[in-house]
Parts: structure tokens; C-alpha cells; sequence
């Protein structure tokens, strides 16, 4: 167990010290690696942000029906029944003016503005769901109620929420695909820095092969090679993304201070984060492991 | 210990280095493989540790069948030797210490073990206290005698040693053929292909000759 873990021990610093021989090369790998990851997982913090942005916002589509400025009681009362006897409407809230007002002026911080109006400038409102939650049935709907008498308005909620959510979808996929593609080239990139180090070391491993190495023990610095390699990358990475983010809400703090709300983007959850460090140094090792195996072979004794 | 039936190599392309070779060596003797360059004593020696498989005919040692051996037995089968180049082969961007102890890292030593061991070999071959020198820092009969040292540190059964003496003066020489004779003297079965005629008669060894990779049976001591 020992001598495992000295063997072991000694690998790691083995590579450790490949790297730091090389610091310009080590350094480029690690800044290429590291951008290339960037940019997918950068798009998925923005992508997974929009989304936890948007999760509040209602992504059920919804009917708002405004009346006419001037409408009496008994007017939106009407409408009330009529709303009731229609089997496609599967419920309904109503809004009055005076909720609406105070809704805004709660959440908007235009308190103010507000304050200072000569009257209310809303209309009584009906919020409806649908049965029917299909674009062309709610489009229908939307159009036969606006036939109503005393209607002033009526508008498809949520719709651009649906919109966004199927955007941010296609984010994510592009995301992934990215993602794909550049792990592939990080297994590439760790596997020509690796066919380059046994080319130059083939003399070395010839001789460790003939005191009876292993093909294992061989491989072992190499791997750690790789792994470290991706590691650092990650680590570009996620320092480039922790810059972003950090600047990013720097300005979102000054933006939203004019608009009285919080958003600032959220940072890779621990296990995001550990994942980020995890994948790209199993992808450096395995780069190592593919070039070493084929090019040990190459060395046959 | 070792058996050579009736092997035969020829290399692709036609070349027969070995023809129909026979020969035991047991254990403990010290035997030089003698012979005109290009007699084969290089590919006698390549056949002992799987470098090469032979063509014909088998290799035994320690009761196992060499040419038959799976690639991954061939690292375990050449931990039983101990090899001697001539050109050294020694690692240049690690130290003395760190070249002997390559054999018992690989053999996975314990730290401690390890420590103890090399001392030891550096001690016997006389280059204890250049433990952290570099070997390009050593002299070419320095840098044989690391070699040696690394060559016996896992304490192997075989010693193998391919022209030790080969670019050596001649007080060097000696010294390569003592360490050689100490080792045999401690039970080391000890095979050494050269034609360095002042070890042969330093040592005064079993002779094996090859002549165009036949036994030369008449030049035989």
C-alpha cells in the first residue's frame, strides 16, 4: 500500500514536473483548454439563469381581458356571466381598477409616479385560463371575446414566456452541442501534447521497458500528465466564468438599482462547479490514455 | 537455469542470425558468449529477455518458456535479470540515486526498502557518495558501474551484460570484470557476451562461441 502510494506519488509529481519545465507550453494548453470551455458553459450559466428568470413568470398561457375605461358594474358583470357560460373558459380571475393600481404601485417602485396621477389610468380586468392551452385555440378565444360588448382590449399572456422558454431551450441544446464538440477536441489536444512527450521520451521508456516495467507503470505519468492538464484548464475556465459573472452583476446591480429590482446571475452551483473541474481533467486523462496506449504500442519490445 | 533447444532466429528480410543452438547454463556459473560481430551474441541476448522471439526452437528460463510468454508476463520474467549495456542506457535527467532505484519502483519497493537497497548497490559498485550527482557529471567506467549498481539493486538471478567493457580503458575494464566476478561469487548466474580478451582472461569463464549464429564448437574451451 506503501510503495502504491509512493509509486503513485511519484507519478503525480513526475507530471508535475513536465508541466512546470514547460510553463510557456503549459500555460498555452491550459488558457486554450480553458476559453474553449468557456464559452458552452458559459452559455449554460446565461441560459440556466434566464430560465430560473423566467420560472416565476406564469409559463401556462393566460387571457387577459381588459374593459373599457368607462365601464359601469353591471357592464363587467355581464361579462362575468358570460365568461361562466362559456365551456372553453376553464377559470377566470377578475381584477378590479383599483387592485390593479395598487398591484403596480407595490411592485414597480413608480409609488411616486403613481401617487401623482389625476385618476387611475387601469381598467377592470378578467385573467382567464383556457381548457384549450394550444396557440390556435387560445388565438379563437381571444378573438371571440374581443367581439364582446364594452371590451377594450385582449391580450395573450405568456405566449412570449412559451417563446422565451422554447429559445432557451435551443440555448441549452447549443449548449450541449458545443460542449460535445470541444470535449472531443480537448481528447485531441491532450492527445498530441502526450504523442509529442512519448516521442521525445521514447528512449527513456525503451529502457524502463527493459528492466521490466509495466505497460501500467509507464502510462502512469502520463495520465496524471493529461489530467493535471485538463485540470487547469478547468481552472482557467472557471476563473474566466467567475470574472464574467462577478462584472456582469456589477453592472446588473447599477441597472436594476434604477428599476428597484434584484437580478444578479447566479454562480455555478458547488456541484456544477465540481462537475466543471471533474469532466475536463477525466477528458485529459483519457486523451493521455488513448495516446499513450497507441503509441506504446508503437514501442514494441 | 537457462536452455537454449535447438533455437533458431531469422529476422524478416531473410537474415538467420541464430541456427539450431543449444546450450544449458546453470545456475551460479559465469559464462561469456564469445564471437565475431554479427555472430549473433546480441540476439542470444535479445532472445533471454523477449526482446526478440526466436524462430525455432525454445528459450527457457527458470523453467519458463520465454518465446511462449504473453506481453504481459514479458515485464514480470524481466525483472529476473539484471542488464548491463554497453552504452549504459542510464536516465539523464535523474540522478544517481534516482537511476538505481528505478528497478525497485517498478518492482513497487517500499520507500524505506528502496532507500536501503540502493545505498547498498551504490556502496558496492564505489559511487555512494555520488548519490545526487547527475550521471552525465560521472565518467564513462562511473557511468558503467551505475549501470552495474542499477543492473543488481532487486538483487535478480541473472546478470546479463551486452560488451560491459566495450568502450572502457583498460583500468576500468578491471574493475567492471571484479564487480562482475563478486557478483558470480555470490550466486549470480552471470552471462556476459563480449570479446574483450583481457576480461575472458581475467575471469577465466565458460566459454561459449558463436560463429555466423551456429555454436563454434571447435573454438569452445
Amino acid at each position: 500500500m506503501k510503495a502504491w502510494l509512493a509509486a503513485h506519488g511519484r507519478s503525480i509529481n513526475a507530471a508535475v514536473t513536465r508541466l512546470a519545465g514547460a510553463p510557456l507550453g503549459s500555460t498555452l494548453n491550459a488558457l486554450v483548454i480553458g476559453i474553449a470551455l468557456s464559452l458552452p458553459i458559459g452559455l449554460h450559466l446565461v441560459v440556466s439563469n434566464l430560465q430560473a428568470a423566467s420560472q416565476h413568470l406564469t409559463s401556462a398561457p393566460q387571457i387577459s381581458v381588459y374593459m373599457a375605461l368607462d365601464a359601469n358594474r353591471s357592464e363587467v358583470a355581464q361579462i362575468e356571466t358570460k365568461l361562466k357560460q362559456t365551456p372553453r373558459v376553464a377559470n377566470f380571475r377578475f381584477v378590479p381598477r383599483e387592485q390593479a393600481l395598487a398591484d403596480l404601485k407595490n411592485s414597480s417602485g413608480l409609488a411616486d409616479v403613481i401617487d401623482g396621477l389625476p385618476q387611475n389610468p387601469l381598467p377592470d380586468a378578467f385573467v382567464i385560463d383556457a381548457d384549450d392551452g394550444s396557440p390556435a385555440a387560445l388565438e379563437a378565444l381571444r378573438d371571440e371575446i374581443g367581439q364582446w360588448p364594452r371590451i377594450a382590449h385582449v391580450q395573450l399572456d405568456a405566449m412570449w414566456a412559451r417563446r422565451l422558454d422554447a429559445g432557451l431551450r435551443l440555448g441549452r441544446l447549443a449548449a450541449v452541442g458545443i460542449a460535445l464538440l470541444l470535449a472531443v477536441a480537448l481528447v485531441a489536444v491532450t492527445f498530441n501534447t502526450i504523442r509529442l512527450q512519448v516521442l521525445t521520451r521514447r528512449d527513456e521508456i525503451e529502457v524502463i521497458k527493459l528492466i521490466g516495467a509495466t505497460d501500467a507503470f509507464i502510462r502512469r505519468p502520463f495520465l496524471y500528465f493529461g489530467a493535471l492538464q485538463g485540470f487547469a484548464g478547468a481552472i482557467v475556465c472557471w476563473l474566466i466564468l467567475a470574472a464574467a459573472v462577478y462584472l456582469a452583476n456589477r453592472s446588473l446591480g447599477e441597472l436594476s438599482h434604477v428599476y428597484a429590482s434584484l437580478f444578479q446571475l447566479g454562480f455555478l452551483s458547488p456541484l456544477d462547479s465540481f462537475a466543471l473541474l471533474a469532466v475536463p481533467t477525466a477528458l485529459g486523462w483519457l486523451g493521455a490514455w488513448l495516446s499513450v496506449s497507441r503509441h506504446l504500442s508503437a514501442i514494441a519490445q | 537455469m537457462i536452455s537454449f533447444s535447438r533455437v533458431s532466429k531469422r529476422y524478416p528480410g531473410g537474415h538467420q542470425a541464430l541456427n539450431d543452438v543449444s546450450f544449458t547454463i546453470d545456475s551460479g556459473e559465469l559464462v561469456f558468449v564469445t564471437g565475431h560481430s554479427g555472430a549473433g551474441k546480441s540476439t542470444l541476448l535479445k532472445l533471454l529477455v523477449a526482446i526478440e522471439r526466436p524462430t525455432g526452437g525454445s528459450v527457457i528460463v527458470n523453467g519458463q518458456n520465454v518465446g511462449a510468454l504473453t506481453p504481459r508476463a514479458v515485464p514480470f520474467m524481466r525483472r529476473s535479470f539484471g542488464l548491463v549495456f554497453q552504452d549504459h542506457k542510464l536516465l539523464y535527467d535523474r540522478n544517481v540515486y534516482e537511476n538505481v532505484a528505478l528497478p525497485l519502483q517498478i518492482s513497487g519497493f517500499a520507500p524505506r526498502d528502496t532507500a536501503r537497497r540502493v545505498r547498498a548497490a551504490l556502496d558496492k559498485v564505489g559511487l555512494l557518495k555520488f548519490e545526487t550527482a547527475m550521471p552525465i557529471t560521472l565518467s564513462g567506467g562511473e557511468q558503467q558501474r551505475l549501470c552495474i549498481a542499477r543492473a543488481i539493486v532487486h538483487r535478480p538471478a541473472i546478470l546479463l551484460a551486452d560488451e560491459p567493457t566495450g568502450n572502457l580503458d583498460a583500468d576500468y575494464a578491471l574493475e567492471i570484470g571484479e564487480l562482475i566476478r563478486s557478483f558470480n561469487q555470490v550466486g549470480v548466474t552471470a552471462v556476459i557476451a563480449t570479446h574483450d580478451q583481457t576480461l575472458l582472461s581475467q575471469l577465466s569463464p565458460r566459454v561459449i562461441s558463436l560463429k555466423q549464429g551456429a555454436l563454434d564448437t571447435g573454438a569452445a574451451a
